[in-house]
């Protein structure tokens, strides 16, 4: 059978035997809102999956019912027995339905007209009046024939496990042949098939008269009797799944750690006996209960592509009800994720892909009108992120109406029209998020109950997760769905510091690196502060010791001065973690830390190893945020609301130095490759310019002060610039600090190779202009060195650079801030792209040609033709190759100007003609 | 685990006796030569010394954690939490863990002795001019033959935010 049929059934019909009981406790207490509403949830559900399986029949039975408690939910109609009688009669005739579904595979032919009817009357609220007609009309409906035969059958031709008796207490149970009567004999079908797969029923025709009930009922058993087979089916479907309270797959799992922790024990013991006739079965016992661990560990983990498998379907079929065009697009869909988890976000998701295919998308024309491809996209993305799974549900479809919400906030008396003025957009988005409020204009049957967004917000909430909104007018939305992994399992990195173990989730680990006097690297420190030269990048270092405040319980000192540097990214943002010894990876379950504990921000939880001890689980985004990250933007952007890019007032890290007279020196400081000790007596002389060998290469030496003059002995300390393989040694005097500041460059010096004086740790400092430096070196390395000032646009004019190389985009970013403009600095044209749907707004675009992903002509091309409001922004591109053709295709592709990518000073007279022009146009 | 060689005591006697009549059932405990005791049915294991580890960073009472059958258990310095010193390393120490709000805390304390069926006759508030740090944990005090015990409130005693302000 269809995997997604069969487990349809076990849904349905699981929710229908909630539904008997809750409906029965709702006739006793009518005005429990809560149970109403779960009651109205479990219908919608059962419809909405109906009908994207294509069952019509089961749907439009459904649906009538839904619209009923519709009713009842919104305080129209009030409930009494009779109305949820209807119900659970709508409810059993959905049961009879399923039975024979799941014998066969098909709805019965056939439909419930005069039931739906009724429904329908009901929802109208003219039950009451038609009560009286309605009861006769529904008297002979009951099958007395069919039913009665059944359970004389019964004990006949089956030795099933129905007994006469039941059947007859059941049938004495009842008045009479109402329209109630009908309901547990019509159930019994199809609660237990067993018995009405052996049935024999004399006359499978259904009794013409009998219109309603026994059309199913007599179907269902004719279903079965046809199929001989049917019985063994039913009973495969059965056994292909087992549901398992999730208690006992916990117990489980504790169990088993039990059992870890004694084999361990064992395991002790056997290591401390030379030779024991236990080593062979203990060998045994340790590789079972190893996979027995992981058998249990992997109950409850799923790949997060299960909860995914229908949705592709789903989207084919509304795409046909709609007469959309759709392309769903899936990522990461084999993220695992707890089992429990799994279960309770995927109806939230199956809602909001179907919120997105009916509400976000729009129609093909109105696509086409828009600017935009026919086919509508809907992105579903799963991944980890700082201990959390993070589900991205993403449309490129109209986005939200504020104003209709607002419009519907204000109908539903949800808020007045002066509240809601004083609310920002993203507030009224959140009115989506409330019971009871659809913004579709009509009823859909696909949605627009209002259901679905409290559903999925209950639901998320209910596993501590969160959700969030982003949606732009035009553009469509995004639904960010952040789950924290409190149950699922992770790959952890287990460490050392003073004599305490912790874990470091492997995710945020990029390397390892040890460190020792004998070895190649060394920690070195800058005032105090440690830092590691790995490959050409100066890390910081932050000390697990120092950041704990962990004291040596030992007592001892320091016993090696071997240090272990467990090099962790978070974002973008790259540093390392001194530890004094790393163990090996372990699959942890993470779990959370005791609530009095949950505000130490280093922790993201706790877990029992492998040996029974506990350990805490370090959180890498704690440490970072602990220790002054400097690009924690960049991860934030990825989950909050707008692509902020490193912007040029955000901290920088900034090296500090000492050189010539006066005051100290200031470079950024990821400009600097390394940081070198040069011995003097190994500079050499190349074309009148100081030189050193530096890793086979000959490195130009240049001095800050040009009438410094190169000592013939001692050491000098070096900052060296590199780009490709090109690399520079500035000589500096002392190596004062490394400090983050905002980086606000006060004058523009006059003096060549000063950008400018800045505050910097309290005093005035020069910004030396490394650039300048660099020509020094190399002269082509910007192209022309000439270094006249220019006259500066004092409005500040904001230029976004888009460039790949750190290196650039921090050599050009204070430059032009410098030259008087605001630069947002971003790495790739979809960053920028981001930026551009954020709203932000440029006077002019700077961009690199040679992009990984999409290169500048695509951009600029995307820029042009998108219809966004940059298709206005003059653009210059920056390349190295700058040949005429290229100048033609830059042109073409919307390049307001093309510069080559290393003259500054034609880039900064491009900047000042482009935006000139745009004055004089404007 | 190392629970097995201490008295049998806390479970089993979740007996009938605690609803009949005036009386009360309490674990007892000692810290410095003090009496204290918790309502029995809040008990839920009683622990010989264990390996605890340590949390950096957390309140000083917050000893560490450990691993109790699989559930991860936070232990509380008691004498820390009742403003005494703590205490000498040389004695191992018992705990008596509690479950609060779902969470399970192991309360350290010097020694934990029998269960005690008291009559509420010999109950009484806390006398006005107690340390507020014990007041502020402590439901009453019973008068016992020849020595005083101290009802600890396990809520209140796990209640952190009180005692930073305090």
């Amino acid at each position: 059978m269809d995997d997604l049929l069969s487990e349809f059934l076990t849904e349905t019909n699981e929710n229908l035997s909630v539904l008997d009981v809750e409906l029965v406790r709702l006739e006793q207490n009518p005005n429990n809102p809560e149970l109403l509403s779960n009651i109205f949830r479990l219908v919608h559900t059962i419809k909405g999956t109906c009908g994207f399986l294509g069952l019509p029949r089961l749907e439009k039975v459904a649906h009538a019912s839904e619209n009923v408690l519709g009713k009842f939910r919104d305080g129209e109609l009030t409930i009494n027995p009779e109305a949820v009688s209807l119900i659970l009669q709508a409810l059993d005739t959905i049961k009879s339905l399923l039975a024979v579904l799941e014998a066969t595979e098909a709805e019965p032919p056939g439909d419930d007209l005069p039931l739906i009817e009724r429904l329908n009357l009901c929802a109208e609220g003219k039950l009451g009046a038609a009560a009286a007609p309605a009861k006769p009309a529904a008297a002979p409906v009951p099958p007395p024939a069919p039913a009665v035969a059944a359970a004389e059958e019964v004990p006949v031709s089956s030795s099933g496990n129905l007994t006469l008796d039941e059947l007859e207490a059941i049938w004495n149970a009842t008045p009479g042949p109402t329209s109630t009567a009908l309901a547990p004999v019509a159930a019994e079908p199809a609660e237990e098939p067993a018995p009405s797969h052996d049935l024999v029923v004399p006359d499978p025709d259904p009794v013409p008269a009998a219109a309603k009930m026994p059309a199913p009922t007599a179907e269902a058993a004719s279903g079965a009797g046809a199929g001989g087979e049917a019985a063994t089916k039913e009973s495969a479907v059965a056994a292909q799944t087992i549901r398992v309270n999730v208690d006992l797959l916990e117990n489980l799992m504790t169990m088993v750690s039990e059992l870890v922790l004694t084999r361990n024990q064992l395991l002790q013991i056997l290591r401390s006996q030379k030779e024991s006739e236990f080593a062979a079965p203990l060998q045994r016992l340790n590789h079972v209960t190893s996979e027995l661990q992981e058998g249990v560990m992997k109950t409850r983990m799923q790949p997060i592509g299960n909860a995914w498998a229908k949705l592709p379907r789903l989207v084919r079929d509304l795409s046909h009800e709609l007469g959309k065009k759709i392309d769903l697009q899936m990522l990461g869909a084999d993220t695992e994720l707890d089992r429990q988890v799994l279960e309770l976000i995927k109806d939230p998701l199956t809602h909001m892909v179907r919120n997105s295919a009916d509400h976000g998308l729009e129609v093909p024309a109105d696509r086409v009108r828009a600017g935009k491809s026919e086919t509508g996209r809907i992105t579903l993305n799963a991944y980890h992120e700082g201990g959390h799974i993070i589900i991205e549900i993403q449309d490129d479809g109209k986005g939200l109406a504020i104003d209709r919400i607002k419009q519907k906030a204000i109908q539903n008396g949800m808020a007045s029209e002066g509240e809601l003025a004083a609310m920002s957009d993203q507030q009224i988005i959140q009115f989506i998020m409330k019971p009871g409020f659809s913004t579709a204009a009509k009823v859909t049957n696909v949605s627009g109950r209002g259901v679905g967004m409290d559903v999925v917000k209950t639901n998320i909430e209910k596993i501590g997760g969160t959700i969030e909104i982003k949606s732009q007018q035009g553009k469509g939305s995004t639904f960010v769905i952040k789950i924290p992994l409190t149950l699922a399992i992770v790959s952890a990195l287990i460490v050392e510091c003073a004599g305490e173990r912790f874990a470091i989730p492997q995710i945020s680990v990029v390397e390892l690196v040890r460190a020792a006097a004998d070895s190649e690297h060394t920690i070195e420190r800058l005032k105090g502060t440690p830092v590691l030269r790995l490959r050409n990048r100066l890390l910081p270092l932050v000390s697990l010791q120092e950041l704990l405040r962990l004291d040596d319980q030992e007592g001892g000192e320091k016993k090696t001065d071997e240090t272990f540097i467990v090099v962790t990214q978070v974002g973008t943002y790259t540093f390392g973690i001194m530890v004094d010894r790393v163990f090996d990876t372990e699959e942890i379950v993470v779990k959370p830390v005791a609530p009095i504990l949950r505000h130490i921000e280093m922790f993201s939880g706790n877990t029992i190893l492998g040996d029974g001890s506990v350990i805490m689980i370090l959180d890498p985004n704690g440490i970072a945020s602990a220790t002054g990250e400097m690009a924690m933007g960049e991860t934030a952007s990825k989950e909050a609301t707008s692509v902020q890019a490193t912007r040029q007032e955000d901290k920088m890290a900034l090296l500090l130095f000492r050189a010539g007279a006066g005051a100290p020196k200031a470079v950024p400081l990821s400009l600097v490759a390394r940081l070198e000790d040069v011995d003097l007596a190994s500079v050499e002389s190349s074309n009148g310019m100081p030189v050193v060998q530096y890793r086979g290469k000959l490195m130009p030496l240049v001095p800050i002060d040009p009438g410094f003059m190169i000592g013939q002995e001692g050491r000098q300390p070096v900052l060296v610039f590199a780009d490709g393989d090109r690399s520079m040694g500035l000589i500096v005097d002392e190596i004062v600090d490394i400090v983050e500041e905002r980086l606000v460059v006060q004058l523009t010096a006059d003096r060549p190779g000063l950008m400018g004086s800045a505050i910097i740790a309290g005093k005035a400092t020069d910004v030396i202009d490394a650039g300048f430096f660099l020509t020094q070196a190399y002269k082509d390395w910007f192209g022309s060195s000439s270094t006249d000032a220019y006259e500066e646009e004092k409005a500040l004019q904001r230029v976004l650079l888009v460039d790949d190389s750190p290196f650039f985009r921090n050599l050009l970013t204070p430059l032009l801030s410098v030259a008087g403009y605001d630069v947002t600095a971003v790495e790739n044209a979809n960053e920028a792209l981001a930026l551009c749907e954020a709203g932000e707004d440029f006077d002019v675009i700077v961009s690199d040609i040679e992009m990984p992903g999409m290169s500048g002509f695509d951009f600029a091309e995307a820029v042009r033709q998108g219809g966004t409001r940059w298709s206005g922004t003059p653009m210059v591109a920056l390349s190295s190759h700058a040949s005429p053709r290229d100048l033609d295709r830059g042109r073409q592709a919307g390049f307001t100007d093309y510069v080559a990518k290393f003259d500054r000073d034609a880039l900064l007279y491009a900047l000042q003609q482009t935006l000139s022009e745009q004055k004089g146009a404007a | 685990m190392s629970n097995a060689k201490l008295p049998a005591t806390t479970k089993k006697s979740k007996g009938d006796e605690i609803t009949s009549g005036g009386s009360q059932d309490y674990v007892t405990m000692t810290i410095a030569d003090q009496l204290f005791g918790i309502p029995v049915l809040q008990v839920q294991d009683v622990l010989g010394h264990q390996r605890i580890t340590r949390i950096p960073l957390a309140p000083p009472e917050v000893a560490g954690s450990l691993n109790l059958r699989g559930r991860i258990v936070t232990a509380i310095d008691v004498r820390l939490r009742l403003g005494l010193t703590s205490r000498p390393k040389d004695k191992p120490g018992m705990s008596i863990v509690v479950d609060l709000r779902g969470e399970l805390y192991s309360l350290m304390v010097d020694s934990v002795g029998e269960v005690l069926s008291l009559s509420n006759d010999d109950f009484e508030r806390n006398p006005a001019t107690l340390d507020p740090r014990w007041r502020e944990v402590s439901t009453g005090i019973y008068r016992l033959n020849g020595q005083l015990m101290v009802v600890l409130d396990v809520p209140r005693l796990l209640n952190f935010t009180t005692m930073e302000a305090a």
